[in-house]
């Protein structure tokens, strides 16, 4: 017999039939299967117990409740907290998101000392005593050398134990310039002040008992007031059958939801507002009862809106004709809850003084002022009650000179503060350091590359960002702050609820990194430079400072972790005012204005520049101090952003004028830079204007956002409002050509 | 001549059917030797045999507590399953030594005193792409414990634990037996076996299309 090739092949083919025959290679397919899953890299359900933590989200001014659901230390979900006065279980995808900018790649992990020149990101890590002292010095030296006003402080709001601690270290400090990120509070801060009289209210809004909803340019369902809880409302308006009219010059979200959308030409939303007033003045549908005995200065100002604002005339500057006018301006008097709302898109940037003033107005002649449904003057938050400082001969000195960028000073009395002054101001080159916290203005200024060569001027600049944005990226110094899931803080909401409610943000994980609470960095800094600055703020650690500063109100805090006064109840007519007349004033003479129309051009000469550009806001494109988190760009839609390019909204009328096709690459200019764009045929927007989003354009190390679409604060020059200082802004002139 | 030629002839012939008989052979050798390594050999190769960290009888503790399986094995408020119970629950009584067993004895000095949970093997841990509820089955379908895990409860001791070597899971999920026939409901727990209980009584199932189970009902 012989054994050969063919037997050994019979062996192996034998066997193979007998295998296939046996359990074995079934079993091992299924073995293998589950083997794979085992590999390391493949992600796994974390164990663990399974719990909700609740906190604050801070992510935007809008103060919602969160839950986080934890799997033992680590946060995996951010939910809307059930139950909670701003927002009831609702989240929006930003602060879904979250967790990615707790757990991202962007964090800031130590304190870190700029080695290089400014923005070529060459950091050194140096420990936190290292930090400090080197800052106290720095600071010691500035106050000796060039005085205490040569030190300025930028911070996101004016509200909350942080930003109070930044000015109490400030006043004691010696120095006045405390300025804050502008935004459209700003302009309705102004309102009242000059309208009623007051310093120490907001303004709020009854939008869930509104019933015909007039909104002028204000994104409803894009992120405007406190976001979530104005999408609640919105829901609220469709199930009840309010009706909204939005007033806008392109097709939003908001203006395809509502039932009426009037195309006004962009920037002219006041002159509509004045219009409907002449209507109302003319037919006499305004509230008698309220003009007549709680209202002064009626009598001149009806005047001039007589003879400027017939329909006639604001039809000619809006676009919108004359019959509309007067229809909008009738079913506004006749409804029996309406309101009137301002503030384009989300409301980050202010409006002309006499914008916000003739829409509050057009609130006040309809009796709505503190009524159900309407526009109400609420409390500022007013609950931190810390003993006077005391001030030495220096900070004294250093107080008493004026602001550097202009508020409070003539022409600008009234205003609190104008950050965007503070690039053009020649005294901004007087300021030796800047502290930095919680904003983004390289990011979110107009003009954002100018505002950032001039504040670059300014030799120390000083971040508490958790993120390297593109402010920390030029600091001299960064101390990170906690993220907010990892600290307490104080939430006081100001984004125009009816009555005062505080947050409470709580760490829902022990912190990540080798951060610090900027209140505690505060602390620590004053005690370190002494002195006056030390006896200022004396709190052991800033959790100390926030409970007994909370007082009566911490145990509330702590337990559910939001405080509501409950006991507030808006002021009648008879006690709202606290004008020289005593009444509600339709116009004011310290600053010689009134509700109106101010035709804000944008930059730009029309010859050079022959469309409008304008900006829109995006409840996917976080564009304050934040950019958009993984999760939330992953939504942007591809005829907002292709790939790396930005795509501008044309009217397709318009495109073809400039022969540009669809999906063309085009090259748009402003008077302040040219970038490359992509072009995108909407219908929904005026001929001769285009659009872009605000949110994109980052030029940080961050790989999700960086480099993608384009930064139109950057392309946006300020326009000031006389009346205020601010910058107003709407828009832009702008030239598109192909590329 | 012929004589040649009819040898020649045989020995082609004999050439042309010689190598038939070795292949033949080694085919059924070949043949068997597969179905002896993979019906007996395998299987034994494939676990090893691992054995509880403390020799636990289920029998005696069963007897002891009040509620049976639900003693120490209880939803907790918010309708999540505790599963086994930890060290804790085992110190309310096992504190200091109740009796005087070498295995309590052991277990009170390896892991009682140094408060050191337990390393349980489990035999009914699934891969974590399982989503599973007790809640769902027990307390809205009424289910008995027994149904999935076997009398358990009326063991003296714990079987010991047949972990396969490629996937580390116990063999109480593929099932003792290695072509997946089973006698009782508790054999198997693959993903089949959840299935056919399911298709049996007829539970209304996630997808809408096929009517029948949704992949995301249990793989989220």
């Amino acid at each position: 017999m012989k054994i050969d090739r063919r037997c050994f092949l019979s062996l192996v083919i034998g066997g193979a039939a007998g295998t296939a025959l046996t359990p074995l290679p079934w079993k091992l397919t299924d073995d293998s299967s589950i083997w794979s899953q085992n590999w390391p890299w493949t992600p796994v359900v974390a164990k663990g117990e399974n719990f909700y933590a609740p906190s604050a989200c801070t992510l935007c001014p809008g103060g919602c409740g969160i839950s986080v659901r934890m799997t033992d230390e680590r946060s995996v979900k951010i939910e809307g907290q059930a139950g909670h006065p701003v927002n009831d279980g609702g989240v929006c995808t930003l602060g879904l998101s979250g967790l990615q900018l707790l757990y991202g790649p962007n964090r800031v992990t130590q304190p870190m000392k700029r080695i290089g020149k400014r923005g070529n990101g060459q950091w050194q890590p140096i420990s936190w005593d290292v930090a400090l002292s080197e800052l106290a010095e720095k600071l010691n030296q500035i106050r000796s050398d060039n005085g205490p006003q040569a030190l300025g402080c930028v911070l996101e709001k004016p509200y909350g134990t942080v930003p109070e601690l930044f000015k109490r270290f400030m006043t004691a400090y010696g120095s006045p310039n405390v300025m804050t990120t502008p935004s459209l509070q700003d302009s309705l801060d102004l309102t009242l002040k000059v309208m009623h009289g007051t310093d120490a209210h907001m303004v709020g809004y009854d939008l869930e008992n509104a019933d015909f909803i007039i909104s002028f340019g204000s994104g409803l369902i894009e992120g405007w007031g406190s976001p979530v809880r104005t999408f609640r409302a919105n829901s609220g308006w469709k199930d009840n059958g309010a009706q909204i009219v939005q007033v806008e010059a392109r097709l939003s979200n908001t203006a395809a939801k509502a039932d009426q959308w009037v195309a006004a030409n962009p920037g002219t939303e006041a002159a509509l507002a004045m219009g409907m007033i002449h209507v109302l003045i003319n037919d006499k549908l305004y509230h008698n009862d309220f003009v007549e005995n709680y209202a002064s200065g009626f009598g001149g100002w009806q005047t001039l809106v007589q003879e400027d604002y017939t329909p006639e005339k604001v039809a000619a500057i809006t676009g919108v004709s004359a019959d509309v006018i007067q229809r909008l301006a009738k079913k506004f008097a006749a409804a029996s809850h309406p309101l009137a709302v301002c503030g384009r898109g989300q409301g980050d940037e202010p409006l002309a003084l006499s914008e916000a003033m003739a829409v509050h107005a057009l609130n006040a002649l309809t009796g709505n002022l503190n009524q159900p449904g309407g526009v109400w003057a609420v409390p500022k938050p007013d609950y931190i009650e810390w003993p006077e400082v005391e001030l030495d001969a220096a900070a004294e000195s250093g107080l008493s000179t004026a602001r550097i960028d202009g508020a409070g000073s003539d022409p600008y009395e009234l205003s609190a503060s104008l950050l965007n002054q503070l690039a053009e101001a020649e005294e901004a080159q007087g300021l030796k350091a800047l502290l930095i916290c919680g904003a983004n203005p390289f990011y979110t200024m107009a003009a954002a590359g100018k505002f950032q060569e001039q504040i670059n001027k300014i030799p120390y600049l000083v971040s508490f960002s958790s993120y390297m944005d593109e402010t920390a990226m030029q600091a001299d110094i960064i101390l990170p702050n906690h993220v907010y899931l990892e600290r307490y803080e104080d939430v006081p909401v100001a984004a125009g609820l009816t009555r005062p409610i505080i947050g409470l943000a709580r760490p829902v994980v022990e912190p990540l990194f080798n951060t610090m609470h900027t209140g505690d960095v505060l602390i620590r800094l004053a005690q370190e430079m002494g002195d006056n600055l030390a006896t200022a703020l004396p709190w052991e650690d800033y959790e100390t400072c926030l409970q007994e500063t909370l007082a009566d109100k911490w145990d509330t805090l702590d337990e559910e972790g939001v405080w509501v006064d409950e006991e507030f109840e808006v002021s009648t007519w008879e006690e709202a005012f606290a004008t020289a007349s005593g009444k509600f004033e339709f116009g004011n003479t310290t600053l010689d204005v009134s509700p109106g129309y101010s035709a804000l051009a944008p930059e730009g000469d029309r010859g050079s520049f022959p469309l409008t550009l304008i900006p829109f806001d995006s409840m996917r494109l976080a564009n304050n101090a934040i950019a958009s988190p993984p999760f939330v760009m992953k939504s942007v839609e591809d005829t907002v952003l292709k790939g790396n390019f930005g795509l501008i909204e044309i009217n397709p009328q318009t495109a073809k004028e400039l022969n540009l096709s669809e999906g063309s690459v085009a090259q748009l200019s402003t008077p302040r830079g040219k970038v490359q764009v992509k072009v995108h045929y909407f219908d929904g927007i005026k001929p001769g204007v285009v659009a872009m989003p605000k949110g994109l354009g980052h030029r940080t190390q961050d790989r999700f956002t960086a480099g993608k679409g384009v930064n139109i604060r950057e392309l946006m020059g300020p326009v000031v409002d006389q009346a205020s200082g601010l910058d107003a802004a709407w828009g832009v002139r702008a030239k598109l050509t192909k590329a | 001549m012929s004589n040649q030629e009819d040898q020649a002839t045989e020995v082609e012939s004999k050439e042309t059917q010689g190598p038939a008989g070795p292949v033949t052979l080694f085919f059924i050798i070949g043949f068997a030797l597969s179905l002896v390594v993979g019906w007996g050999i395998f299987p034994k190769l494939l676990y090893s045999q691992k054995h509880q960290p403390v020799e636990f009888s289920h029998m005696l503790h069963n007897d002891e507590v009040g509620d049976g399986c639900e003693s120490c094995h209880y939803f907790r408020e918010d309708g999540s399953f505790a599963g086994i119970p930890t060290l804790e629950s085992c110190m309310e009584c096992h504190e200091e030594a109740l009796g005087e067993s070498e295995a309590e004895e052991h277990f009170i000095q390896n892991y009682v005193l140094p408060e050191r949970e337990i390393p349980w093997l489990v035999y009914s841990k699934q891969p974590p792409c399982v989503y599973f509820s007790h809640a769902a089955h027990v307390l809205k379908g009424g289910m008995d414990c027994k149904t999935c895990h076997g009398d358990i409860g009326e063991s003296d001791q714990l079987k010991v634990y047949e972990e396969n070597r490629i996937t580390g899971y116990s063999r109480d999920i593929w099932g003792k037996n290695m072509i997946g026939l089973k006698k009782n409901t508790w054999d198997r727990m693959k993903m089949d076996d959840c299935a056919e209980c399911h298709m049996k009584e007829n539970v209304r199932q996630g997808s809408v299309q096929t009517l029948k189970g949704g992949c995301f009902v249990c793989h989220k």
